[in-house]
């Protein structure tokens, strides 16, 4: 995997000077390739990991699956098109699944907001022919962090000597 | 009841070990950063410890062969040459131990004797020195420093060498500087190794951790060297396996059969479990050990670099997974400059002292933690230099 992107998707605030001793680059090399990487559109932003249970009143998550019958011309994307272009709709994956086609997670203030969302503005599209919810308890990991504070996370090792 | 008497005077007389002193401060306060930890953060290849499991599973929980199982030597047999172009024979020149630890100990108490004097440079592990005093031999501390990369130079070795020296200890990569000895500097020290009659344990427990395009040299791979040579290592760095207790010692027969007695009535076998896994780690492991490498080496440009930019100039590290930067530019004493550092911003770091009295003006940097922990850490030490200094 690329060591660039890789360091990246772990943590975005590293300067690029940072990333440049790390992968023994120079820093202008570093820059163009991540000025490349965005032109691509391989590097489509950065946001911050929040972990929105701690947070009061932050609302509520669900997982959305939708079964849809598939345009000639297009297939999926159409569809995908109209789902992600709600503001609450946070992603939409294509699924390699036998029960569902099209996966969103969507935010929402309550249950009933988002319950509200998927009878009135997602099944009622042409092509859908069926969803499941399943709303969000607890979080416990995303972008690859830990939410989850245990033991675990805290340092086991001893010193032995 | 007053235990001074019955106690053995020479196990009594040995200091304790000084890497820890800062552990257990850090280990009373809240909210520290350590980067003093000796060992990967890594845990054990999944496929490794599945091995494990599945032999648990099975039952396979007897004692294993005195030497270790055969399969086992076989592999570990395989992997020095595969990997260090040094070939052992399984069936006698091949020790299964408790750790690398444990193959030290055996091998400095098979060979010395009441008055030998063992050669140990320094900075380095702290084990060497009171096992050498527990087996009744004489510590001879030769001084690596930060000019010669911390290598061992033919000239100090020479120098060191008395009628009555039987062994040299050859701790590269090397704990706590990072520093390697390659061939040729390995072919120096063998010249010298050549003219006397003395053998050598290579410490190479940290052979698969070396950065940059040249790879470890075992000293067993130097003509003529393999004969003088007990080399020692394991799989607690390599395949991040400390807690299963692993380790081996490859030699000439004549030294590992006297090794296997020792080992015999005092351990009898190493954990079962363990070989099992090593097992596996040494057929399928060589990707994970690439994985970790180049994480630390990652971590190593890192830290290496901010430690430079904040005046704590530090000598690159090739192998292992430590810096050891001076800490001269603050003006204390190493003791002095790790305990402030706590309590002031709350980083442990380990005093060079802990591994020598030439450690002395030095610290010891662990990177085996997270590059965010890391980072933080960075953090907190340039805050604690700025303080300082603004302090005058």
């Amino acid at each position: 995997m690329n060591k660039l992107l890789e360091l990246l998707s772990r943590n975005a605030e590293f300067t690029t000077a940072q990333l440049a001793t790390m992968l023994g680059q120079s820093e202008d090399e570093v820059k163009k390739q991540i000025a490349d990487y965005k032109e691509q559109g391989i590097i489509k932003g950065s946001t911050t990991l929040i972990n929105w249970d701690k947070v009061p009143e932050a609302g509520v998550m669900a997982l959305i699956e939708l079964k849809v019958t598939p345009k000639a011309e297009t297939g999926f994307d159409d569809i995908a098109r109209i789902v992600m272009s709600y503001d609450n709709v946070e992603s939409v994956y294509l699924a390699a699944s036998s029960r569902y086609d099209l996966i969103a997670m969507v935010k929402g203030s309550t249950i009933q907001e988002i319950a509200e969302f998927v009878s009135k503005r997602l099944s009622t599209l042409d092509n859908v022919i069926g969803t499941a919810t399943s709303f969000v308890l607890t979080h416990y990991k995303s972008g690859g962090v830990s939410f989850y504070d245990s033991d675990e996370d805290r340092e086991q090792r001893s010193m032995i000597l | 009841m007053d235990y001074t008497k019955l106690l053995n005077q020479r196990l009594t007389g040995l200091k304790p070990s000084g890497i820890r002193r800062f552990f257990d401060i850090a280990n009373e306060m809240d909210h520290v950063i350590s980067l003093s930890i000796g060992e990967p953060d890594f845990t054990t290849p999944w496929h490794v410890r599945q091995e494990g499991i599945e032999t648990l599973r099975k039952g396979q929980t007897w004692y294993s062969p005195n030497r270790g199982f055969e399969e086992l030597r076989k592999q570990i047999s395989n992997y020095y040459a595969r990997r260090f172009n040094v070939e052992y024979d399984p069936d006698q020149e091949i020790l299964v131990s408790v750790g690398g630890s444990e193959a030290i100990d055996l091998c400095i108490r098979a060979l010395v004797q009441e008055g030998d004097e063992v050669l140990i440079p320094q900075p380095a592990f702290v084990c060497y020195e009171p096992m050498t005093i527990m087996a009744g031999g004489t510590p001879v501390i030769i001084e690596t420093k930060a000019e010669d990369a911390f290598r061992l130079t033919a000239e100090q070795l020479e120098a060191a060498i008395t009628p009555r020296t039987k062994l040299l200890i050859l701790p590269f990569p090397n704990n706590p500087t990072g520093a390697v000895m390659r061939r040729e500097h390995l072919e120096a020290i063998a010249k010298v190794i050549e003219k006397h009659d003395i053998l050598v344990l290579s410490d190479e427990i940290y052979g698969e951790l070396t950065y940059g395009k040249e790879r470890h040299v075992s000293f067993a791979d130097i003509p003529h060297m393999k004969e003088r040579t007990i080399v020692v290592s394991g799989f607690s760095k390599a395949y991040a396996m400390t807690g299963w207790r692993l380790g081996y010692a490859l030699g000439p027969e004549p030294v590992i059969s006297q090794m296997l007695k020792l080992h015999q009535y005092a351990i009898m076998s190493a954990p079962t479990t363990a070989q099992y896994a090593a097992i596996e780690a040494l057929k399928h492991g060589d990707n994970d050990i690439e994985h970790m490498r180049e994480e630390y080496d990652m971590r190593r440009r890192l830290i290496v670099d901010e430690f430079g930019r904040m005046g704590m100039t530090c000598f690159e590290p090739e192998g292992a997974f430590y810096v050891f930067p001076s800490i001269q530019v603050s003006g204390m004493t190493s003791e002095d400059f790790c305990e402030k550092l706590i309590y002031a911003q709350r980083v442990a770091i380990v005093p060079g002292t802990a591994f020598g009295d030439c450690g002395e003006g030095f610290a010891r940097v662990s990177y085996s933690y997270s590059l965010k922990h890391i980072q933080e850490a960075l953090v907190r030490i340039e805050k604690f230099l700025n303080e300082k200094h603004s302090e005058g």
